[in-house]
């Protein structure tokens, strides 16, 4: 590669070997210092980091046991490294006691923007069922013109697409509604949320085959489940992107997202996307399933109970750095985290080191997807002081991520606290700050 | 002349048929047409005017039998709540936050008890839509809960609910 002299920053110039510019607060550095990371990088840390492996080598560097040895037979299926053993989803009733259980993403440990399918997020009412796959039938009624079912044979003649879709749980990031900041990392406070290459047939597809009389204004989705799970659903959505997704990240659906098929309602919130989907219903007016009443709804400003709160509005959280990622020296790192909206896509993210004083423009991975998990990325040097990390979107539609008092102006302030897995709150997606000490620890705060 | 005209002719002719047939290739008509009659025993969602709603009767005090028996065990004594979610609580409860009574009948039929979802009888969803309807204040003691009364049943929040996104429904 050859070296130049000097590195455009837009308006800006500098030479290299010179520390990139501080954006925003703190140490936060152009992100277009990321463009260029070879060089620029390289010179920002080359004074501190890279002498210790020259200064202290008296002795050459060995070569290491597994470069002198056959390695292990390939297995049919592939499992993660077995150093790799504590990245797994925290479970809050791993014996399947009679309540309903959440399975959460591990977002500390993962990077990138999609979820493997055994660390998708999961809430179900009683684990997941065993359905044999060449039993499983799809049945579509009510208001159309000729009621249908469709083996799993079947569908998978239909014409099909793959997308990139996060899927959200409405109570997702609810612990960020106590009074006080909740001591939890990234996978307690934010782990109901994940995102798949999702593979299917699109709903209108097939509708377009039953045919739909014109009263249909919503459909009822149903899961072949135990407690065979409903949710009400517009026909808007139906004929809009919905998809009888069978697929997920290129193998079928995992057991406990769907398997074999589940409905997939893109952006809006995660009940909503029926798992085990074995029936479809088109009908007048909501059926007032559980989900959309006792659960899934709030009452916050006003007298009124909100219901029907479809999309998930738009959000980021900060993954690197974040509780449990200790510092362990001052220096340069990459921030990094997650932003999504379920109106569209991430317009832009901002990122401020000095709790909200200043904020600097993150670099986004592409593709930027509409409806899925977007990487920022925001290099940043830390001079060893305390700090506050957040993170800030928009999105496509015009939508910000509120601040705290943006939204408790509308809802109303927490009180009380609650318990981590408790949920207090509906679809919040206010800021989340992380404050790092001087020893580099990073805990969940307010600012 | 000729040719040029009759090419005019067909071309738009067969460029129809082409998409009609197109269209009807698009479809690969694998859907296996079925009728309401065979989805007697999967059709078991109820609106909130009772369409759907089976034959059957229940008391309260039918209701409470059946509850202790089945139901106490994680909704607590009296609904009060326990492993699972109180049914009569001071705050998120039946009363105010199901705005029909129907949905009480529906999710107890479809996915109680949590063991065995599907396994009571009608009479005994009705009874226990009674008892835990009685619990809340919302009928009388000796009301009975049938597909004639259930949808007539006012619950107190009625009214108090408003859908956050009007313009996507």
């Amino acid at each position: 590669m050859p070296v130049r002299r000097e590195e455009s920053m837009g308006n800006r110039k500098y030479r290299r070997g010179d520390s990139p510019p501080q954006v925003a607060g703190n140490g936060l550095i152009d992100r277009r210092a990321l463009l260029g990371r070879g060089a620029l990088i390289a010179g920002a840390i080359g004074t501190g980091v890279t002498t210790s492996l020259n200064g202290a080598a008296a002795e050459p560097l060995p070569v290491d046991p597994w470069s002198m040895e056959i390695g292990t037979a390939i297995p049919p299926y592939g499992q993660p490294a077995t150093y790799e053993k504590y990245v797994v989803r925290t479970l809050t009733n791993p014996k399947n006691e009679p309540r309903t259980s959440q399975a959460r993403t591990p977002h500390q440990f993962l990077n990138g923007t999609i979820t493997p399918n055994g660390l998708h997020f999961v809430v179900s009412r009683t684990g997941f069922p065993d359905i044999d796959p060449d039993k499983h039938r799809l049945v579509i009624h009510g208001l159309v013109k000729q009621p249908m079912v469709f083996t799993l044979d079947a569908l998978a003649r239909y014409p099909m697409v793959s997308r990139i879709y996060f899927v959200e749980c409405g109570g997702n990031s609810a612990p960020l509604y106590n009074k006080d900041p909740v001591q939890a990392n990234v996978q307690a406070i934010h782990g109901l949320v994940s995102c798949s290459e999702w593979t299917g047939v699109r709903l209108s597809t097939l509708l377009e085959e039953t045919g739909i009389d014109p009263k249909a204004k919503w459909l009822l989705a149903e899961g072949a489940d135990g407690p065979s799970m409903n949710r009400s659903i517009p026909m808007t959505k139906a004929l809009d992107d919905a998809m009888i997704a069978l697929y997920q990240n290129g193998e079928r659906i995992a057991p406990s997202n769907g398997y074999p098929m589940r409905m997939l309602v893109p952006g809006y919130e995660g009940n909503m996307n029926v798992k085990w989907l074995h029936r479809i219903k088109l009908i007048e007016e909501p059926v007032e399933a559980i989900n959309e009443t006792m659960q899934y709804t709030y009452r916050v400003a006003g007298p009124k109970i909100w219901q029907f709160f479809f999309p998930m509005e738009v959000k980021s959280f900060i993954t690197h750095p974040s509780p449990g990622l200790t510092l362990k020296e001052p220096g340069l790192y990459e921030i990094a985290g997650l932003a999504y909206s379920g109106n569209g896509r991430i317009l832009k993210v901002m990122v401020s080191a000095d709790g909200g004083e200043s904020w600097g423009e993150a670099a986004l991975d592409e593709p930027i997807s509409s409806k899925a998990l977007t990487r920022f990325r925001m290099p940043w040097r830390w001079d060893g002081q305390p700090v506050v990390l957040q993170s800030r979107a928009w999105d496509e539609a015009g939508n910000w991520q509120p601040t705290r008092d943006e939204m408790f102006a509308v809802r109303g302030a927490p009180k009380v606290n609650v318990p981590v897995t408790a949920f207090p709150m509906g679809h919040m997606n206010v800021i989340t700050s992380w404050g790092i000490d001087n020893k580099g620890e990073v805990k969940h705060v307010y600012a | 002349m000729f040719m040029r005209k009759s090419l005019i002719a067909v071309v738009p002719l067969a460029l129809t048929l082409g998409a009609m047939m197109a269209k009807a290739a698009d479809r690969p008509g694998l859907g296996k047409p079925v009728t309401e009659a065979d989805l007697t025993l999967w059709d078991i969602s109820i609106g909130p005017n009772g369409v759907g709603l089976p034959p059957g009767s229940g008391t309260p005090a039918q209701g409470a039998v059946v509850f202790a028996e089945k139901c106490e065990i994680c909704h607590g004594k009296e609904g009060k709540g326990g492993a699972s979610a109180a049914l009569a609580g001071p705050e998120r409860n039946i009363a105010n936050y199901v705005p029909y009574a129907t949905t009480v009948f529906d999710f107890t039929r479809r996915a109680m008890p949590w063991q065995q979802p599907k396994s009571l009888t009608n009479d005994e969803v009705y009874a226990v839509t009674a008892y835990i309807l009685a619990l809340n204040k919302i009928i009388g003691d000796n009301d009975v809960m049938n597909a004639e009364t259930l949808p007539k049943v006012k619950m107190p929040n009625r009214d108090g609910f408003v859908s956050l996104y009007p313009d996507k429904h």
